[in-house]
């Protein structure tokens, strides 16, 4: 059999994707988290249910929304609720199992900005900001992260804590009696990092196929720890690339053309 | 109906987004304005980039799946065409500062913004509950001067009906004093379902038939979200000078949105 050929954005994804338990109840955010999760959907986890913030639950959308709202995601959802219900009964009400997110950039403890990178008030860069992102990361039972890994996202000190993963590590998220145990995994295009068990700093536990352990600490801006035994992530098999370049080919059509 | 200053909400969550009344508001040279809204999208990035608005209270501001608002992002960080005042939020916090406003409530309460830096910079305070202790988030109601949102029908007596991803809009339509909606069509039986989102006619100032009039967004069951559109706003937005011959071009230069529509037609056929 010939070795598959796949992008390191393919693996990170595929690699996201196997992270979601078939049944779960999502919450997913635009972007990587949402392509993840279709692709869950449309593999191994197909009775994920996949919420969205724009209030559409259960929703199985044909191509990947370019908005957290576009139509198809309203038409095939078993449910559509206004802005307040979703977060309040859905979200707040602790029947989210997993939330998804982005992000601009991380930090050890897992907390995310993605709202400033510099001085508030004068930022150099004005991110778009908070979303539904604090309150996902503070009320699912588990959260997932997914970004590209590089210095400038994967930083020492974030300029603003937009939602909070475990804060200041070891026991601080517990002591702030969060509804949810916070983040679980962070999936990179070049590996996966969990948090310790007790100091919750992120480890890198697994690599992908063919990326150096060196790749991983050099696009990290802290001194990254890495797990004694560093696995190595399974190669995308040929189903799940073909599902995922179907998914991106029918999206690409879909949002090109219209205007 | 929006006067200079005003505090003004134009809702509507990536669905029914009042484009046709926020083109309006641009060509009327409003100022001064406080403008309210969840996802500022592309009509604020208009807004802004037009000089209207001295103040923005919001929770997420980008171009979705796209990128930057780049006209936002050049008023925060140069203060171009006029500084502008943030109040920023997370979406749960501001669907309970609207609900809160729906119920001429003081505040909203969620359990949230707990461990994030929102509250060092806009009006949360954290309160106890006085029942179980636990520290809940309080958020001042949004009472908006006006809000205008987009829907798709009303009867003639002005009833309005919305499906679809119904967003905030119920919420911020209560919470005003005053309220503009544009419909897609006006019709003679709204003959919607008992639980349907209907707005009676007696909580809303004026209804205005525009038909097309939340593109490039969408109106579900007349027309889908011109995604294309919203990745073309990039390098339109992207700079100063062809921001401001767009709008001049195609918003200034017409008289309403039937015209601004014509005239983005003719431009895709010359290209």
């Amino acid at each position: 059999m010939p070795e598959a050929k796949y992008t390191s954005d393919e693996m990170m994804t595929i690699a996201a994707a196997r992270m979601i338990r078939n049944g779960a109840s999502c919450f997913v955010g635009i972007g990587l988290p949402s392509a993840a999760a279709n692709l869950a959907r449309l593999t191994h986890a197909p009775e994920t249910i996949l919420i969205y913030e724009s209030g559409c639950i259960g929703t199985r959308p044909s191509v990947l929304p370019l908005s957290i709202g576009d139509g198809e995601l309203s038409e095939t959802a078993d449910a559509v609720v206004s802005i307040p219900e979703i977060f309040a009964y859905w979200l707040q009400g602790g029947r989210i199992d997993l939330g998804f997110l982005g992000a601009a950039q991380i930090d050890k403890f897992a907390n995310i900005n993605t709202t400033v990178i510099g001085d508030y008030h004068k930022p150099s860069v004005r991110l778009p900001g908070a979303g539904g992102a604090p309150e996902i990361a503070a009320s699912s039972k588990e959260v997932l992260i997914t970004l590209r890994q590089n210095k400038r996202a994967f930083i020492e000190k974030l300029d603003f804590v937009t939602s909070g993963g475990h804060f200041t590590g070891g026991n601080s998220r517990a002591k702030m009696n969060l509804p949810g145990k916070g983040p679980t995994a962070v999936i990179t295009d070049l590996g996966i990092m969990t948090p310790d068990e007790s100091t919750k700093e992120l480890t890198l536990t697994s690599l992908h196929p063919g990326v150096p352990v060196e790749k991983a600490i050099e696009s990290t801006g802290w001194a990254l720890k890495v797990a004694p035994q560093v696995a190595t992530t399974e190669p995308p098999t040929e189903t799940e690339l073909r599902v995922l370049r179907d998914l991106n080919e029918r999206t690409a059509r879909a949002h090109a053309g219209q205007a | 109906m929006v006067r200079d200053g005003d505090v003004v909400a134009l809702e509507g969550f990536t669905h029914l987004i009042p484009f046709a009344a926020g083109h309006e508001i641009i060509r009327q040279g409003r100022r001064n304005l406080t403008l309210i809204r969840m996802t500022p999208d592309l009509i604020y990035d208009q807004l802004i980039g037009s000089g209207c608005a001295s103040k923005l209270i919001f929770s997420w501001g980008g171009n979705p799946g796209v990128g930057s608002l780049h006209r936002l992002r050049d008023a925060v960080e140069q203060g171009w065409p006029a500084p502008l005042a943030l109040e920023e939020n997370a979406h749960a916090g501001m669907a309970a500062a609207y609900a809160a406003g729906a119920s001429h409530l003081p505040f909203g309460i969620l359990r949230g913004y707990l461990g994030t830096d929102l509250p060092k910079y806009n009006r949360v305070k954290f309160i106890e509950c006085p029942f179980t202790g636990e520290k809940l988030a309080a958020v001042p109601a949004i009472r908006p001067d006006v809000t205008v949102i987009h829907a798709q029908k009303a009867d003639r007596k002005g009833n309005v009906l919305m499906w679809g991803v119904i967003g905030v809009q119920k919420e911020a339509v209560l919470a005003a004093k005053r309220v503009v909606v544009t419909v897609e069509e006006i019709v003679d039986q709204l003959d919607a379902p008992p639980n349907a989102v209907v707005l009676p006619s007696w909580v809303i100032g004026a209804v205005s038939e525009v038909k097309g009039g939340a593109f490039p967004s969408y109106a579900q069951g007349y027309y889908p979200r011109n995604n294309a559109f919203y990745k073309q706003w990039d390098p339109i937005a992207r700079e100063r000078d062809t921001f401001q011959a767009w709008m001049q071009r195609h918003v200034l230069s017409t008289n309403d949105f039937d015209e601004f529509k014509r005239s983005l037609e003719q431009e895709v056929t010359h290209a």
